[in-house]
């Protein structure tokens, strides 16, 4: 067990899984995940593996999808604006079914700038077929890098594979981190043998133009290949437990039925559950469901969770602006004709600290129907902008 | 299998496949990468790929940075014996909206060849304006109005562009000199590093010519000076395509609808003149003149 940073759990990680290219931009808070891989490099530490800096998160993003087609393991971390920058070619990639693995350091979206944590990067990403796992700590964010892999990896699956982390919540706290062996990691994750590749041995055309009677089918394809990433996600996190001792449930990670269920995800997990836990002791019947995995979303698993309860607050970090937020709008999805209660409360945007009174306050007034199930912005009085 | 087909979708008379074919049978079997353009709708439809080497295609403006991340897989995984890497790019992807992964690639020194098919506008989407339009010259959004007489601005120079990275080994060709292409980019794989080709390639439709005028009109862009011939190696100016008895550009201009408005439109005499400037200062600057 050492005491890191998370940029340091992140990059430790990577460099265990051996990749071939890594390539990024700078960009706050994700700047130091590539420094410390640029340490490693410019120390001999990564291998063969080509490091190469980017022009532009597009650049970056652009010269993986050259680099994965042509059969190389492939890594870079990004957030906010420079994710947004990505998203065309990320898109793309998906498309191609190309198993880029990505840290995001979930930051806000300008306007107004904002480099402090919330998650509307990530959910801006939400339908470009990119599997999506967000972290509670440095240790599953550490964690999950071999197993992000061995999922984008699976020939069964073939997708773009995106770890969330929250920007400064965790990329600069540091935490006791139990850092992996290269030998585990060896054993669990074999090396990337892609099932076809750019190579002058076997010419083939990849990113061809599909015309209307099979462009359907390459999309519909994407969506099976999300299907059945949820089993093999299933059996990867099992496997991962087994390996390394350290159990972080499947895409769900919930606790007892209770008849008030709270979802969080990503760092806020920690502080909700605890509050959850302090309420229990008072006798109250609440329960917290930590949501792992968003893409693909976990329905049938929160069905379950759900069972025997009657009332759902969402901590939303995202907006979906004239919707729903868009956890709200899944949950809401999954649990449709359950007759269930949602209280979706959008907390800590742009950084905005989340203190432990307000996630208490906000439980206990949906227990004591001092509120009425819908939207609630935990934020000050607000006035419109413009003049 | 041919490395480039037959069988692609190219209009009769277009540039393209003769540029493409020229400098594939240059540098033998290598890595395509492509932007989003005419070649790559003429080739790469699903199922019936005219490509006989391995070839991407992924976005509008990124095909040097896919080139890019070919060539360092190709290191880490111990395959750079494989072939070389070549990009085809049209005018509007690598002047325009793909300047800046293009300038990222030449200042990294991937070890590539990309290669401009220069049609001079946005032909695949129906002739719109790229920064390599000519002076003056008619587009669907710089059209000839009362008061407009065609494209504001001068041709964007990517020679000097590329000069200006240090690339060890520049070049501009024609599809009017096909050995010519051939060469250069055989010669241009010898050079480690980024090398730029931009091949001057008619557009038949965009450009308002029959079949049959491409190669002659794209050979008079060479005559008239409008479109020199040069090479540069190491940054020096090595070689270069001499003209005798160059032409007026009006004998260029005259033959395109393109252009046609300049000798009706009340501003057109003076963007012929602007365009014979061109020409007088190519000639002065590469000694084109025998």
């Amino acid at each position: 067990m050492k005491v890191v940073r998370g940029f340091y759990s992140v990059a430790y990680s990577v460099r265990l899984c051996r990749p071939d290219v890594i390539c990024a931009y700078p960009i706050t808070p994700q700047t130091e995940i590539v420094e410390r891989l640029a340490e490693m490099y410019a120390n001999g530490e990564l291998g063969n593996c080509e490091y190469v800096t980017a022009e532009s998160e597009f650049g970056a993003a652009s010269i993986l999808v050259g680099a994965s087609a042509t059969g190389a393991r492939t890594f870079t971390a990004t957030c906010s604006q420079g994710l947004i920058l990505m998203s065309e070619v990320l898109w793309n990639a998906s498309g191609m079914r190309l198993p880029i693995v990505l840290v995001n350091a979930n930051r806000s979206l300008s306007a107004p700038l904002s480099i402090w944590n919330d998650h509307q990067d990530s959910m801006a990403m939400r339908d470009a077929g990119i599997i999506q796992v967000y972290a509670e700590s440095n240790q599953e964010v550490h964690d999950m890098i071999p197993q992000a892999y061995k999922v984008a990896e699976d020939r069964r699956v073939m997708l773009p594979f995106m770890v969330c982390m929250d920007g400064y919540k965790l990329t600069h706290a540091y935490e006791p981190v139990d850092l992996l062996d290269q030998e585990i990691v060896d054993g669990f994750l074999p090396a990337y043998d892609p099932p076809v590749k750019l190579t002058t041995k076997k010419p083939l055309t990849f990113g061809s133009y599909a015309t209307p009677d099979c462009y359907m089918e390459f999309r519909v394809a994407m969506h099976d290949a999300m299907d059945r990433a949820r089993k093999v996600m299933d059996n990867v996190f099992q496997e991962w437990a087994e390996v390394s001792g350290r159990d972080w449930g499947g895409h769900i990670s919930n606790g007892e039925e209770a008849e008030t269920c709270v979802i969080a995800m990503g760092s806020l997990a920690g502080l909700v559950r605890n509050v959850v836990e302090e309420l229990r002791k008072e006798g109250k019947s609440v329960s917290f469901i930590k949501l792992r995995t968003f893409r693909p979303f976990p329905a049938e698993e929160l069905r379950k969770a759900l069972t025997g309860a009657s009332k759902v607050i969402v901590f939303e970090r995202s907006l979906s602006l004239g919707s729903e937020p868009p956890v709200t709008l899944d949950v809401k999805s999954a649990i449709q004709k359950m007759g269930i209660d949602v209280y979706s409360v959008v907390v800590g945007l742009g950084g905005r600290d989340v203190p432990r009174e307000l996630v208490k306050s906000t439980i206990q007034e949906v227990l004591e129907d001092r509120v009425k199930p819908g939207l609630h912005f935990k934020a000050k009085q607000f006035e419109e902008v413009i003049p | 299998m041919k490395l480039f087909g037959s069988g692609h979708g190219a209009c009769p008379g277009c540039g393209l496949p003769i540029a493409v074919k020229n400098v594939l049978e240059g540098v033998g079997p290598c890595f395509v990468a492509n932007s989003t353009g005419c070649l790559e709708i003429i080739s790469s439809q699903y199922g019936k790929s005219a490509w006989g080497v391995p070839y991407i295609h992924s976005v509008f403006e990124n095909a040097a940075a896919v080139a890019a991340g070919i060539e360092v897989a190709l290191k880490a995984l111990r395959r750079t014996d494989e072939g070389p890497i070549v990009v085809f790019a049209g005018d509007g992807a690598t002047a325009d909206i793909g300047i800046g992964p293009l300038s990222g690639m030449f200042d990294r020194g991937h070890n590539v060849l990309y290669v401009c098919l220069d049609n001079e506008a946005y032909q695949n989407t129906g002739n719109q304006q790229s920064g390599l339009t000519p002076s003056g010259c008619y587009t669907t959004t710089t059209p000839a109005g009362k008061i407009m007489a065609g494209k504001q601005g001068q041709k964007k120079d990517m020679v000097a562009f590329a000069l200006a990275h240090k690339l060890p080994y520049v070049a501009t060709a024609s599809v009017a000199f096909p050995r010519d292409i051939k060469r250069k980019a055989k010669r241009a794989i010898e050079f480690k590093g980024p090398k730029y080709i931009q091949i001057h390639s008619p557009c038949v439709t965009g450009w308002g010519l029959n079949g049959k005028q491409a190669i002659p009109v794209a050979r008079l862009a060479v005559e008239t000076g409008l479109y020199p011939l040069v090479e540069y190696e190491n940054g020096e100016l090595v070689r270069v395509k001499k003209v005798k008895e160059r032409k007026p550009v009006e004998e260029y201009l005259k033959q395109q609808k393109r252009f046609r408005h300049l000798f009706k439109h009340p501003k057109g005499h003076e963007v012929v003149e602007e365009l014979q400037k061109i020409a007088d200062g190519n000639a002065l600057k590469f000694g084109l003149d025998i």
